[in-house]
Formats: C-alpha cells, sequence, structure tokens
C-alpha cells in the first residue's frame, strides 16, 4: 500500500487535447502516457513535480497542473508534507533528500528594507544622460599607495579583478547542472564582462575559450584540481561552504558521472564523487591560511584567491579570521542559497540569512579596520535587482546570483534539481534533456535579465543621487527598516523607516 | 646550482627557487628549516633535492617535477599533486599525498595520518604511495583510486602497522600492507584479500623501487606477506538517501 498523496493533479482539457503525445515525450518523469487505445492520454498524477514543462510543449494548452486537493482532518503541526516525509523514510530509511533552495517561510529582510531617494537638496541623476559607474573592482586593496619622486607609483597593488557590474554568477559544477546550462552562464559572462565559477566539478576542455571569465574553485573533494586549471581562473575559490548546506559536503552520485563529467572532474565514469564535509588538511584557520597561500604560490600570486562560506551563527568572527588568513576575497553564502542536492533538513534548518550575516559582517571588518583588507561577495538569493541594491549598501563589494539565471534559462523551481531529471536541460545529463536547452538562445536570456538589472541599479542609484556604485558600497543611510524590532535594526545597522 | 634557505621565509625562498629553475633543471636546497610550498606546482623536468627539514604543502599540485629530501619533511606532502615524484629520506607528517591524482611519493620512514586520504584516479592516471614505516589513523580515508603501499619496517613489538578507522569512505583504489592486519581498526566496508597476479607484479615493482632508493633489503622486505585492502562498493552511499 502506497500511503503517499499526490502533490499535484493534472488537468487535461478533453476539448482542447488532440492526442499529439508531446507531454508523453516531454516528461522524464513519466507522468503522461498513453492508454492502451493508443490514443488517450492519461496521466499518474503522484508522479508529476510540477515543472510545467508539459503545459508550456502542449500545442493547445489542453493541460493545466493543479493542486491535488486531498482534504486532510485539519491539524497545524502535522501537514500534509510533514506526513509525507515521514512516510517517505518509513519506507526507505533514507536520509531526506531535495534541491534548489529553503522553501520555507523565514524572514526576507530584503522585503523589510526600503531605499533613499533624493528630493531637491540632493538632486537626483538620470543615467540616460549621465555616466553612471557601476564597474566593480575585486581584490585586496592596498593600506595606502606610495609614489615615487616622479610621481609612479611605488605601492604593489594585489591583482584585481574587474567586473562592468557587480553580479557574478555562483558557482555550480557541471555535473550539478548541464554542459549547456554551464556554457550558456559562460558566454553570458563574457559578454557582460563578469565571471561565472567552475564550482567543483573542473573545467570541461570545451569552455577553455571562456576561461578568462571563470572562477575555478577548490574544495574538499578537490575535483579536477591541478595546475592548468588552477591558472585558468580569474581567481580561485576555496569552498568551506554553501548557504544551503553549510557544514556538510556533497555527493555527486554515480549515475551523474558521465563520460563528459569524469573528464572534466577527473574521475572514472560512473563512480561517486564525495565531497567530505571538511577539507582534510584545513582544520583551523591557520590551516585554511596554509591552503590559501599554497594556491598563491602554486600561481606565483597572480590570482586572487577567495574563501566561500556559509552564513552561519558566529560568521563575523569566522570572517575576521578568514581575513587575516590571506583571503583576497570573501564569499559569504545565506540560507537561502540554492543546491543541486542538499539533505532536506539541513537545507531548511542551518544557517542564517546573508541580510544579517553580511551586515554583521561587514561592521565587524570596519571595527577591526581590516575592511578594505578583502572584498566581500554576498550569495544567497538575489531575486532582483532591489535586493542587489541593498546588499551593496549593507556592505557587499558584489553578489553572486545562480538561481535567477536558472529561472531565466527555464526552471520552474521544482525543486528536483537531485533527481537528475530536469525536464528544462538544466540540472540533468541525460542528453536527451540537456540538448533541450540551447545555450545560443538561453544565454542572450541571461544577458538581457543583468543587462536590465544593470540599468535598474542605476536607475536607483540615480535616484538616490549617486552616481557610482561605490558611493553606495557600505552606505547604511540609503537604507530604512520597515516593521523590525530594535534588534533586527542594530544588526542591520539601519534606523526604522521614519527615523 | 645551490641555494641556502636558511632562514628566510618561504616566500622569498620560493621566488629564488622559481627564478632558479627557470635556468637550471637541478637544484639543490640547503639549510632548509621548515620553509612551506617547496616546488608546489613544480613542471615536469624539473627536480629539486631538499636538504634539511621542508614545511608543510611541499609539492602540492606538483605536476610533474621531481623532490628529494635528505631529512623528514612535515604535513600535507605532494598535496592535491597532478604528477611527478616525491622522495622522502625519513618521516613525515599527516595528510600525506591528499587527493593526489598521479605520480609517485615514497617514505622512507612513517607517515602520519589521513595518508592518501582522497587519492584518486582518471585514465592514464595512477598515484602510487608508498611508505616504509607505519602509520597512522584514517589511512586512505576516502581513497577513491590509486595504490598506496605499507611496509611497516622497523616496527616495534606492540606498534600497529595502520591506526584507527583504515580507509574509511574508500569507494576505490588499493591498499597493500605486510603482514598482519589490525581487523579492529578497519573500517566495515573494506575486503582483506590476497593479491593477484598483476597486483603482486605492481607491488614487487614498487618494493623494489623502495629498496633501492633506500639501501634496504628487498628480499627481506618482501618474505613476509602482503594483504590487500579495497572497498566492498564504489558507491558506499548509494542507498543513503531518499529523494523528497
Amino acid at each position: 500500500m502506497n500511503y503517499i498523496v499526490p502533490e499535484f493533479e493534472i488537468e487535461r482539457n478533453p476539448n482542447k487535447c488532440i492526442s499529439c503525445g508531446a507531454c508523453v515525450r516531454q516528461c522524464s518523469y513519466e507522468v503522461h502516457y498513453f492508454d492502451d487505445d493508443g490514443k488517450t492520454v492519461l496521466a499518474d498524477d503522484s508522479k508529476c513535480v510540477a515543472c510545467h514543462r508539459c503545459a508550456a510543449v502542449c500545442p493547445t494548452r489542453a493541460i493545466k497542473i493543479k493542486k491535488y486537493d486531498m482534504a486532510y482532518k485539519e491539524h497545524f503541526n502535522w501537514t500534509p508534507t510533514t506526513q509525507k516525509e515521514i512516510n517517505l523514510q518509513a519506507a526507505t530509511g533514507g536520509v531526506l533528500l531535495s534541491g534548489m533552495s529553503n522553501n520555507k517561510p523565514y524572514p526576507i529582510y530584503w522585503d523589510k528594507i526600503l531605499l533613499n531617494a533624493s528630493q531637491v537638496t540632493n538632486p537626483s541623476i538620470d543615467p540616460l544622460r549621465e555616466p553612471m559607474e557601476i564597474r566593480t573592482f575585486l581584490g585586496k586593496k592596498p593600506e595606502k599607495l606610495e609614489f615615487d619622486e616622479d610621481g609612479g607609483l611605488k605601492t604593489k597593488i594585489p591583482p584585481q579583478i574587474q567586473l562592468e557590474t557587480p553580479i557574478m554568477f555562483s558557482a555550480m559544477s557541471f555535473g550539478s547542472i548541464s554542459f549547456n546550462a554551464q556554457k550558456s552562464l559562460a558566454m553570458a559572462a563574457k559578454e557582460l564582462g563578469t565571471l561565472f565559477n567552475t564550482g567543483e566539478g573542473g573545467l570541461h576542455p570545451k569552455l577553455e575559450e571562456f576561461k578568462d571569465n571563470a572562477v575555478v574553485q577548490v574544495a574538499s573533494g578537490r575535483f579536477g584540481v591541478h595546475k592548468q586549471y588552477l591558472e585558468s581562473g580569474r581567481f580561485i575559490e576555496i569552498k568551506i561552504g554553501q548557504g544551503a548546506k553549510p557544514g556538510i559536503g556533497g555527493h555527486l552520485p554515480g549515475e551523474k558521472v558521465t563520460v563528459e563529467v569524469s573528464n572534466a572532474r577527473m574521475i572514472p565514469v560512473g563512480s561517486d564523487a564525495i565531497s567530505p564535509a571538511p577539507h582534510h588538511d584545513i582544520y583551523s584557520i591557520e590551516d585554511l591560511r596554509q591552503l590559501i597561500w599554497s594556491l598563491k604560490e602554486a600561481t606565483c600570486y597572480k590570482k586572487p584567491v577567495a574563501v566561500k562560506i556559509a552564513a552561519v551563527h558566529n560568521c563575523s568572527a569566522i570572517v575576521s579570521g578568514v581575513a587575516r588568513a590571506g583571503a583576497d576575497i570573501i564569499v559569504m553564502d545565506g540560507f537561502r542559497g540554492g543546491t543541486g542536492a542538499a539533505p532536506t533538513r539541513i537545507r531548511d534548518n542551518v544557517g542564517i540569512p546573508i541580510e544579517l550575516a553580511l551586515a554583521a559582517v561587514d561592521q565587524r571588518l570596519r571595527d577591526e579596520s581590516i575592511r578594505s583588507c578583502v572584498s566581500l561577495v554576498a550569495a544567497g538569493s538575489f531575486r532582483n535587482s532591489a535586493d542587489i541594491v541593498k546588499a551593496i549598501a549593507l556592505g557587499a563589494d558584489a553578489v553572486y546570483v545562480a538561481s535567477a539565471p536558472l529561472i531565466a534559462m527555464g526552471c520552474h523551481m521544482c525543486q528536483q534539481c537531485h533527481s537528475g531529471k530536469c525536464n528544462w536541460g538544466i540540472a540533468t545529463q541525460r542528453p536527451d534533456l540537456v540538448k533541450r536547452l540551447n545555450p545560443e538562445i538561453m544565454y542572450k536570456r541571461v544577458v538581457n535579465l543583468i543587462n536590465a538589472w544593470n540599468h535598474e541599479i542605476k536607475e536607483m542609484l540615480g535616484g538616490m543621487g549617486l552616481n557610482s556604485i561605490d558611493s553606495l558600497r557600505g552606505n547604511r543611510l540609503m537604507l530604512r527598516g520597515i516593521g523590525l524590532s530594535e534588534k533586527e535594526l542594530e544588526i542591520l545597522g539601519i534606523s526604522h523607516a521614519g527615523e | 646550482m645551490k641555494i641556502t634557505a636558511g632562514k628566510q621565509g618561504f616566500q622569498t625562498l620560493n621566488e629564488q627557487v622559481r627564478e632558479k629553475l627557470s635556468h637550471f633543471d637541478e637544484i639543490e636546497i640547503e639549510d632548509v628549516n621548515g620553509q612551506r610550498y617547496i616546488g608546489a606546482a613544480m613542471d615536469k623536468g624539473k627536480t629539486v633535492r631538499v636538504y634539511g627539514t621542508p614545511g608543510n604543502d611541499m609539492g602540492a599540485y606538483l605536476s610533474g617535477g621531481k623532490i628529494e629530501v635528505f631529512g623528514n619533511a612535515q604535513e600535507a606532502v605532494g598535496n592535491t599533486m597532478g604528477g611527478g615524484e616525491i622522495i622522502i629520506h625519513g618521516h613525515t607528517g599527516d595528510t600525506l599525498g591528499y587527493a593526489m591524482r598521479d605520480g609517485e611519493i615514497y617514505v622512507r620512514n612513517r607517515a602520519g595520518s589521513r595518508a592518501g586520504i582522497h587519492m584518486k584516479e582518471f585514465e592514464n592516471m595512477h598515484p602510487t604511495v608508498v611508505i616504509g614505516g607505519i602509520t597512522g589513523a584514517f589511512l586512505a580515508e576516502y581513497m577513491a583510486g590509486g595504490t598506496l603501499i605499507v611496509l611497516g619496517l622497523g616496527r616495534e613489538k606492540g606498534q600497529e602497522i595502520v591506526g584507527a578507522h583504515c580507509a574509511t569512505g574508500m569507494h576505490g583504489g588499493k591498499i597493500y600492507i605486510r603482514g598482519e592486519i589490525p581487523q579492529n581498526n578497519l573500517s566495515e566496508n573494506i575486503n582483506v584479500s590476497e593479491l593477484n597476479e598483476a597486483e603482486t607484479a605492481e607491488l614487487y615493482k614498487c618494493v623494489k623501487k623502495y629498496c633501492e632508493l633506500f639501501k634496504e633489503d628487498e628480499e627481506y622486505v618482501l618474505k613476509e606477506k602482503f594483504y590487500k585492502l579495497s572497498p566492498s562498493s564504489s558507491r558506499p552511499y548509494a542507498n543513503l538517501y531518499t529523494k523528497n
């Protein structure tokens, strides 16, 4: 007996359905099928994940996906989802695994922060007729500049990364996402003058041409890490943690390690790619220092080294240590950050919002007079350009986005990335599904999205009377809280609206 | 070509090493006192001989070069090494050959904990680590490929050849252990078996090289029986999860 009630129900309008079978062919979850007569299309609701692929491809718009209408005896505590998860575990004894990101209704502080605008005393600026600078530089900034007698710069400037926008694409490995999805991001990064991140999947030989727009990652499994890889990236990112699953590693299951994935990761086809929870050469800040400097030595000090951590309770002390360990860039990933797969309980219960972490960390580094030693990159769910403007005002130098460009490429947030069956060709390695995502088309949609956001950022900057994103960085006077407690305002370092 | 390390910091020393290696294929570094990252990412065709005690991460990301240490080495020798050769005429510390993918490491005496952790192999890349003495806990944790040999030479009575939690999470590769295996120190998913013909040939080749390098008696080393440790599954965590 199956105790699991379906989550969704397929409603097929018989007046519209022409039995063309497009839904049958397109659904990787095998929801739709022909009845024995070979004409009538039926559906197994229990397999539907609400990815909307069938509805999107249906030529007559005959398909609607609805919530499965099953009444439960009301119980605030024992919700249908809670019961479903217990039954899944009762049947298998397994750790619940989810994709995408924390979907629980925790507060979203971006929606409780308001931006300022100029009125009369400080005229606003129109980006359509005046230059507006959003170019961003990442890297350690020298404490002071020294010049020789002829006015030449004597200070040796640590390596800097020039970005044409403060928006970069976060780490998503080839393995967690498809080659076509990663290529789309690489192409978009090149056109936008920003960077994509290989994640812990190595750099596929066919993406070598995009190496000037790549961030290469070194994580605990060290997959695909070798001298040439380190030299390929614009900067090297040590991954300590990820917002969606702080404190644990990752397992790329063997079935996703295809020939192509195996080539990039440099592991045999079909073997599990296991990234342990910690780096086993890093058990302390001192050890982290060792890895940072070994990477600098290996690349002759030409590459900035970033360290990515998940936003956790005491992250300001941790980031202070990481800055002192020699990182050039520190990435913080909030608890709403995405993932290809994470244990559900960890995804939904571990870590803190990026808004609070970012504000606390920026303040801590300022208090310790080491803020300019590092660039701060915030990650962990930016839904739109206003979120990004608020993050920069809270102290971020740049942000990483991933879920938003994936939505631009077709993602419908069905949160089944871990299944490997992504009908949109994003989080899958199945060739028949991967080819549904055409990089030539999708990269343009990503470029459009970021260009639109860039323009919106300029509009908001101009409205505040600023003509450079540098003037906004850490400028919390531009922010006001709404409906927040004293404590929340204190941590965010902002006043309440009306103050 | 000789360099004296003395009390220089690692940055100035390694800068000199790189500069000299751009002109010479072989260099010697004398009076080494714990300077880190010596020979990091060094390319094929380059050789560094180290006299003294090199610091952590010696030969990290080694990319085909050769490093020979006349003394003991510290932690994380050959970290994430991609090819080449490291020879240590002495002991070495923890995380020897972490995540190495290709090349060879020969250690005359003991290695610390976590040796060979996350070693991996790929196509014609096959890393080999030979440890002459005994080794600490978590040997070959998460090992995914390659060959690890522990000889246990000079072991005193009561000393175990490998420490606790040997081969935890191992899912690929082979470990050859000389003599008795402490069963209590083995992880659950590990099979103990005898070596087949091809494995014996591989073992003999490595032992021969070890004995030539460190002037040991090959016959004496091979007199004792060797056992092979291998994972019972290449997918130890395949059934850990339930899709939600």
